[in-house]
């Protein structure tokens, strides 16, 4: 029996400038079992980084809930990693430190100091260990804010389009990584992707998210077992059948795969 | 990884003909110093040449000033045969070949005029041996007071820097904070800090404590404003970053927001060490028992210029090495920005 991870009651999140009101989110309602993979994807602006966002507990909902294992999510949590859009790294410290950060923020560096080198591994920046942020490629950074996030074992990590920078086969090794972590420590895994094979690829379940207001329009489950491939028939066909579903919110069709 | 590209040079590693010729330029202009020394007779009666004896060593001003022109020599020759190996520091190096060359040339000139000749105004403009003699009469006097200097500024720097990096990151990190003390380090600021000197000097127990406290406050400033100003420009998707990480606040303040603040810090203490030279020797030539500031002003009552000269070299020596020494910690704590500004 699987329980449940997180839950998501009837979210709200509006936001209000002098002369204009967003609702970034309407009544968002989500429950996630512990070691799924779930993918958000959704045009740009239908409230995916928001949501992400407010699951981290970097921001508050107007109404509505946010339970982590029963509890009320009210700010931040090193069990709930966050790998952010845009890099976000500590450009003052080296790759090394970088991944080391949420050791140290922990103070629990001394006893797990073996850990960064592991992780330089698995992202395989071996010999970049001493750079720093801007002597790296984007790609190469993305990889680090992953391991960054990785490094506190968190129950549930949240990643919000990190592979948009890095190239296809790159893309590949970390999406098999993920999935072995999934398996390894049965993390649970939120990713925000444009990328539908990606979402195909990896996920238990694919919430897609239509704007104004950013609403989850459709939750499908991926039911293909793993390793799922991603020219077979039963995988193409659940792309077609995801891609009409876009192209039927949207005014024209799009020329690629890609939202 | 740092990466620098340098062309491969194609005489690397020999000394040619041509990098001789210009070290021998380089230090041709104070050779030629030394024999306009040598050769010249001394014209002008208004220069007494008197013997100092250092442990069985006899110098008078002349001597003393060739071997400081030999130093030079050596100096620049010892810089030459090293740079001659490595072709960037070739190109440094004769570049600058001209300058030392006039420097000497310039020197022998002054010596000519200044003490051979005495035809610049004196007392006003002694020649560059006659600056020498200061060190020579008094050169135990000369160094007390140079440390005595260097103390004061020592001092009065470390605290300074140490209370301004504190409270511009109180007042960066709280809202209060800033709200209360923005205007106050605003109006402080402006108003240079000896004009406190009266205050200091009843409510301090010595002048030199009197003295620490004016440079504190004059490195105070710039420190504390850019301090806060790095905090504050810290972007929050950093602490954000951290706060997912496990940080608390003393991990956003001491791994976000000061490193973040750090080349602005920099930044304010260079600043406060300019303002901190001025301040140091206008406070010593207002009342100290010791120092650079107080050594000229004894020595102008005496009409003894050259004395003033000698210590402005000392000066300009003393406080271009603690710029660089600074200019080194700061390229050492910000290696993290190499390439990435310019
Ligand atoms: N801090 C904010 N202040 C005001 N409006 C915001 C803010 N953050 C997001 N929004 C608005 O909320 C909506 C959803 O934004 P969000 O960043 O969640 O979109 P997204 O789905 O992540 O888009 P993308 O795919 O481009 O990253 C957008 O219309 C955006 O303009
Ligand atoms: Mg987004």
């Amino acid at each position: 029996m699987s329980d449940v991870i997180l839950e998501i009651k009837g979210i709200n999140r509006i936001y209000k400038d002098e002369d204009n009101t967003v609702e970034a989110l309407n009544d968002i309602n989500l429950s996630v079992k512990r070691g799924e993979f779930i993918s958000i994807i959704g045009s740009s602006g239908c409230g995916k980084t928001t949501l992400l966002r407010l699951i981290a507990g970097l921001d508050k909902p107007q109404s509505g809930k946010l339970l982590q294992s029963g509890e009320e999510i009210i700010s931040p949590d090193p069990s709930r990693g966050y790998v952010f859009q845009q890099g976000g790294l500590f450009q003052w410290l080296t790759v090394e430190q970088n991944i080391a950060a949420g050791l140290k923020a922990r103070r629990v560096y001394k006893e797990n100091k073996h850990k960064v080198a592991e992780y330089i591994d698995l992202i395989g920046l071996n010999g970049f260990e001493k750079s720093y942020p801007h002597q790296i490629s984007g790609g190469m950074a993305q990889r680090v804010a992953i391991a960054r996030a990785l490094i506190n074992d968190p129950e549930l990590l949240l990643l919000d389009e990190p592979m948009g920078a890095l190239d296809s086969f790159t893309r590949a090794d970390i999406q098999d990584k993920l999935l072995e972590l999934k398996r390894g420590n049965n993390a649970t895994m939120i990713l925000v992707t444009h990328d539908v094979d990606e979402a195909i690829y990896l996920s238990d379940r694919i919430v897609i998210m239509t704007p104004r207001p950013g609403k989850i329009s459709e939750i499908m489950e991926i039911k293909l077992p793993h390793p799922r491939h991603r020219g077979g028939v039963e995988f193409l066909s659940i792309r077609k059948n995801i891609l009409e579903k876009f192209h039927m919110a949207s005014a024209y069709p799009e020329p690629e795969y890609r939202i | 990884m740092r990466i620098s590209y340098k062309e491969p040079s194609p005489n690397k590693g020999r000394l040619n003909i041509n990098f001789i010729a210009v070290i021998l330029f380089t230090i041709a202009g104070f050779a030629a110093a030394i024999l306009a020394n040598i050769f010249i007779p001394q014209i002008s009666a208004g220069v007494k040449i008197k013997d100092y004896t250092f442990g069985g060593i006899t110098l008078n001003i002349n001597s003393a000033y060739r071997l400081v022109l030999a130093a030079l020599i050596a100096l620049y020759t010892a810089i030459g045969i090293f740079s001659a190996f490595d072709k960037d520091r070739r190109k440094k190096y004769k570049k600058r070949a001209q300058f030392r060359f006039a420097a000497g040339i310039a020197l022998a000139l002054w010596d000519l005029f200044g003490t051979k000749l005495q035809l610049l105004p004196q007392p006003f403009f002694p020649g560059p041996a006659g600056i020498i003699e200061a060190f020579l009469s008094e050169s135990g006097f000369v160094i007390q007071n140079t440390l005595y200097s260097l103390r004061l500024f020592a001092v009065g720097f470390i605290f300074g820097v140490a209370f301004g990096v504190g409270t511009g990151i109180i007042i960066g990190w709280f809202p209060k904070a800033y709200y209360w003390l923005t205007p106050v380090l605003n109006i402080a600021g402006v108003v240079p800090a000896v004009a406190w000197m009266p205050f200091a000097l009843t409510l301090f127990p010595t002048p030199f404590t009197a003295a620490v406290f004016l440079i504190v406050i004059c490195v105070w400033f710039p420190v504390a404003s850019l301090a806060a100003s790095g905090v504050q420009s810290t972007p929050k998707a950093q602490f954000e970053a951290a706060r997912t990480l496990g940080g608390k606040t003393s991990y956003l303040v001491f791994h976000v927001a000061i490193p973040h603040a750090m080349p602005q810090i920099f930044t304010g203490i260079n600043t406060a060490n300019a303002f901190a030279f001025t301040t140091l020797v206008m406070a010593e030539m207002m009342g100290q028992p010791g120092g650079l500031g107080y050594y000229i002003n004894a020595s102008k009552v005496w009409s003894a210029y050259y004395k003033v000269f000698a210590a402005i070299i000392v000066m300009a020596v003393m406080f271009s090495l603690i710029t660089k020494g600074i200019g080194l910690i700061e390229s050492r704590v910000l290696r993290w920005q190499r390439g990435l500004v310019k």
